[in-house]
């Protein structure tokens, strides 16, 4: 286990170095990096000193590995909009992001699995099939046209949720600011948490339903029919620890996915979270802001794999940790 | 007579898909007393495990048995509420099936799969069901029960594994085991051991059994009795010995004819001309026919069961294959 | 059990597999509204210069005293607007048939080249395997675990706005997709007999390949690929909407709704709804077909 972890980690520093290179041959390679990393106002002194200052006379290599030691001590340039380290920047924002993202995470877990179930254990029923072709409405919403319409409802034609922002935030712990403590708060997350539930609500649907319905097939239900388990207990125990295999997995990567669609919903909602953030600064091109963005979620996604892999194996005892391919 | 342990009168399991109406199980009738072996023999495709599974009320959608009695002790199953046959099931009588590497749940430790089947049935402890447990698998002959009782499925060869199965099928005392071909997917040397240990077990603890097979050998040395089907009918009844020696049906002698024996090397093994019949498009008659070298215009109905005499030997034929009773 | 079996042997010796595909096809009515659906709206899409009542991008056609009209308003000139008007004094509903051809050209456009490349990738993957394979598996890996939006934004960011850009990348995003299912499923044919056999007659591997192994793989591509064009135009329209897609020139329908997004808080949502009513049926229709054809050509639930 331990073994596994570490070896994990390894990898995952290799995949991050990997992607540092990617960010910068793609920002500082393919664009000017000049145009990109000083501010456009500046006088030509100025512009010639920062070129000095900043390296960008040397050859790329030596480029790269300035910007590598400034990545690892944490520096990872100063936003042009903020004048202040980008990476401070993505982190004062994350808080929002992440509290979007559970709460719909959540939303979709309470709905999705019960409603999977309900049409795998039922397929020709009537609630089955509507469940299942609801499932496609779901996947087929495209999410920030539902938030559009969750808006002009919810709050233009019935005013009952605001249309923007977080509301007030209550410190949690002391140190991160959170939105689900205060009813106003609530009122503020409770559409795009929706919004961004949507379709991991329909993919739970289908992934736990396209389970039950497999799980039904197999012997092993049939075997215990034939020891004369109760329903509840066949469903509940023999089913269920078979679907959440692949439900505990999908779950885990999905929340990657989760805060990269936050994107979207945050726009719409005027969320201030780090998506927001991105789709501003990719508007303004404040790219040090944005290859931040892309170091700290590429890292985020890491954690979220190794997070996975590990419940795979505590759920799945065929899976031994020391099988798995990085 | 006494009553039998397990009467089954007249059983019609049907499926009703799109295609049409599959008669799985088309008037099949047999008995089974206290402690006797049976032997279902057929093809895949004859209705035999769908007969063991009518029994035990697990026939999916879209089947359903549409006529027919099965009493067990002298009651019949098909008044029972659906609570009632789940107390029946795993309990007064258990099933067995084909592949042992399916049947136990691979996320579930070996000890909550057979405590549960205890606990389903009867209100005992933990610690007293997880005792029972290990004995039963000490009966089927596994070694270092306490280890094994911690394990996954996984951790289990497949003999072992259906031997588990077995175990479980133990569990609860069953008057009747219905075996749906547990030996088929196992290595012959496994097998032979199954075979063997099966037998002993149902002369220690006096459970009848119905051994669903398609393998003659392997009933010659365990059946008591035979009943061989064909297209969901039994076509032939009667005690091993007289059907194995003596078969009345041209088709259980064709079936004979086609297992291979010591001393015939060289020659041309026998096979049964045509092929299985869809059970689907059944022609009225008897439904070995059209692969029968001895049908005649008679064939195209449907023979009864006929001769079913002291021994219970029986057979659906217009012209079976014997000296001196012709129709 | 066993006697399903035999009956589907039967029935499938009658009919032809097409045949037997079209009629498991229409056994869900569902399904085939869904398939009427997109037809009907691949026509309109197809005719859109010819169906709408007014060229919506021909400047001289538009009067901005026509501007922000609620549906069903009567025009100057005695037209009627159905869907309304937008802040230009558009007719939306000639604006989303113009928009339903952007946005499905751009959809169909991507998914076809993603197809191309996917399958010039993944299969020679599956069938030379070694490195050829680790290679690009590893890629179709690391690229898969990041979900699409963020590949799509991070392109934009470095290439710019732009069709063609845009296109491209949606044709980064997808065509590890195709790259993973044509391998899954040349893998398992690559073990069956005929391709065994065709090893035997000493075929040309090009030729085993594309004649042999290609249209055997190609039940489960088409699944994927009708997802994809589904999420291609979403995820178009989702850039569009972000102000990161087409350009203004090509107004797609995301490009339609953000341009009502404004006036949508002051009540007038129809420049934004009817775009997006347009862009669901779209997606919809799709999905419905792509469901039905997923059933209808896995070969695990042929029972």
């Amino acid at each position: 286990m331990l073994v596994f972890i570490i070896r994990r980690s390894l990898q995952s520093v290799v995949v991050l170095f990997a992607m540092s290179l990617l960010v910068f041959v793609g920002v500082y390679a393919i664009g000017n990096p000049i145009d990109i990393l000083i501010n456009p106002q500046a006088d030509q002194i100025d512009r010639e000193r920062a070129i000095a200052a900043l390296g960008l006379d040397k050859p790329l290599w030596s480029q790269y590995l300035t910007f590598l030691t400034g990545a690892l001590s944490g520096n990872l340039g100063r936003s042009f909009v903020h004048s202040t380290p980008a990476l401070g920047l993505i982190l004062e924002r994350m808080p929002a992001t992440m509290e979007l993202a559970l709460t719909a995470m959540l939303f979709a877990i309470v709905l999705g699995i019960p409603l999977g179930l309900w049409a795998g254990l039922k397929p020709n029923g009537i609630a089955g099939r509507m469940i299942m072709t609801g499932s496609i409405l779901g996947f087929s919403l495209p999410t920030f046209w539902v938030g559009l319409m969750l808006i002009m409802v919810f709050s233009v034609e019935l005013g009952w949720l605001p249309s923007n922002g977080r509301g007030p935030t209550v410190l949690l712990f002391g140190l991160v600011p959170v939105s689900f403590l205060s009813v106003e708060g609530w009122r503020h997350l409770l559409m795009p948490a929706t919004n961004l539930a949507l379709f991991n609500v329909a993919l739970l649907i289908r992934l736990t339903r396209s389970g039950a319905h497999e799980a039904l097939l197999q012997d092993y239900v049939k075997f215990a029919r034939a020891k004369g388990l109760t329903n509840a207990r066949i469903i509940g125990v023999h089913v269920l620890r078979n679907i959440l295999i692949p439900v505990v997995t999908v779950i885990g990567l999905q929340f990657g996915a989760l805060i990269a669609f936050a994107i979207v919903t945050e726009s719409v909602f005027a969320w201030p979270g780090m998506g927001k953030l991105l789709i501003d600064s990719i508007g303004v091109l404040d790219r040090p802001v944005i290859v931040a963005y892309l170091l700290v979620i590429v890292t985020i996604f890491i954690v979220i794999n190794l997070i996975v892999d590990v419940l795979y194996s505590a759920l799945d005892p065929r899976v031994r940790l020391t099988e798995l391919k990085g | 007579m006494s009553v039998p342990l397990l009467a089954v009168d007249g059983l019609c399991t049907h499926f009703f898909t799109k295609a049409g109406v599959v008669k799985a199980v088309d008037g099949v009738s047999f008995t089974v007393a206290r402690g006797e072996v049976l032997g279902l023999v057929g093809e895949s495709g004859s209705g035999k495990s769908m007969t063991g599974y009518s029994i035990m009320g697990l026939v999916d959608p879209p089947g359903r048995i549409v006529s027919g009695v099965v009493e067990l002790n002298g009651r019949d199953l098909s008044a029972l509420s659906a609570e009632d046959m789940r107390q029946l099931r795993g309990n007064r009588i258990a099933m067995i099936f084909q592949d042992p590497m399916m049947t136990l749940n691979p996320v579930l430790r070996i000890d909550v799969q057979m405590v549960e089947t205890i606990r389903a049935h009867q209100r005992v402890g933990r610690a007293a069901a997880l005792e029972r447990s290990r004995a039963a698998l000490v009966q089927v002959g596994i070694p270092s029960p306490d280890e094994r009782l911690q394990a996954y499925p996984h951790q289990f060869s497949g003999g072992m594994r259906q031997r588990v199965a077995i175990a479980i099928a133990l569990l609860n005392n069953p008057d009747l085991i219905i075996a749906d071909e547990p030996t088929t997917a196992l290595d012959v040397t496994i097998q032979g051991q199954i075979l063997f240990e099966m037998q002993k077990l149902t002369r220690e603890t006096g459970a009848a059994m119905i051994w669903i097979t398609h393998d003659l050998s392997v009933v010659a040395g365990l059946a008591d009795r035979v009943c061989v089907m064909y297209a969901g009918r039994i076509v032939e009844e009667g005690t091993t010995f007289d059907v194995l020696t003596h078969p009345w049906h041209p088709y259980t002698q064709g079936l004979l004819d086609s297992v291979p024996a010591r001393g015939a090397r060289g020659t041309r093994l026998s096979q049964i001309p045509g092929m299985t019949p869809s059970v689907q498009d059944l022609p009225p008659g008897c439904a070995f026919r059209e692969r029968c070298g001895y049908a005649t215009d008679e064939c195209t109905v449907n023979p009864a069961m006929r001769d079913r005499g002291v021994d219970g030997r029986g057979v659906r034929c217009f012209h079976p294959l014997r000296a001196g009773t012709a129709a | 059990m066993t006697a399903k079996v035999t009956v589907t042997a039967t029935a499938i010796r009658v009919e032809t597999p097409l045949r037997r595909i079209v009629s498991d096809f229409c056994g869900n009515p569902v399904a085939v509204v869904g398939l009427v659906l997109l037809g009907v709206i691949l026509l309109l899409a197809l005719f859109a210069p010819w169906l709408s009542p007014q060229n919506p991008y021909d400047l001289a056609q538009l009067d901005v005293m026509d501007s922000r009209l609620a549906p069903g308003s009567k025009s100057p000139s005695g037209g009627t607007f159905w869907l309304g008007t937008d802040d230009q004094g558009r007719d939306m509903l000639s604006a989303i048939l113009y928009g339903l051809r952007i946005s499905l050209g751009v959809g169909i456009a991507a998914t076809v080249l993603a197809l191309v490349i996917g399958l010039a990738t993944g299969l020679p993957a599956a069938y030379l395997g070694g490195r050829t394979e680790t290679l690009v598996m590893r890629i179709v890996d690391i690229q898969l675990s990041f979900p699409a939006i963020l590949i799509a934004l991070i392109l934009i960011a470095v290439l710019g706005q732009g069709t063609g850009k845009v296109i491209a990348a949606l044709v980064t995003v997808q065509w590890a997709y195709y790259a993973r299912t044509v391998r899954g499923a040349a893998l398992v044919e690559r073990r069956k007999e005929y391709i065994e056999a065709a090893h035997c007659l000493a075929l040309a591997p090009a030729r085993i390949v594309f004649r042999h192994l290609l249209p055997n793989c190609l039940p489960p591509m088409i699944v994927v690929a009708t997802v994809q064009v589904a999420a291609a135009i979403t995820l178009e329209a989702t850039l569009s909407f972000l102000g990161l897609g087409l350009p203004i020139t090509e107004p797609s329908l995301g490009l339609l709704i953000a341009n009502g997004y404004q006036y949508l808080l002051s009540g007038k949502y129809w420049i934004s709804f009817f775009p997006g009513i347009a862009l669901l049926l779209t997606i919809v229709s799709i999905n419905l077909v792509a469901d039905q054809l997923r059933d209808v050509l896995n070969p695990r639930l042929q029972r």
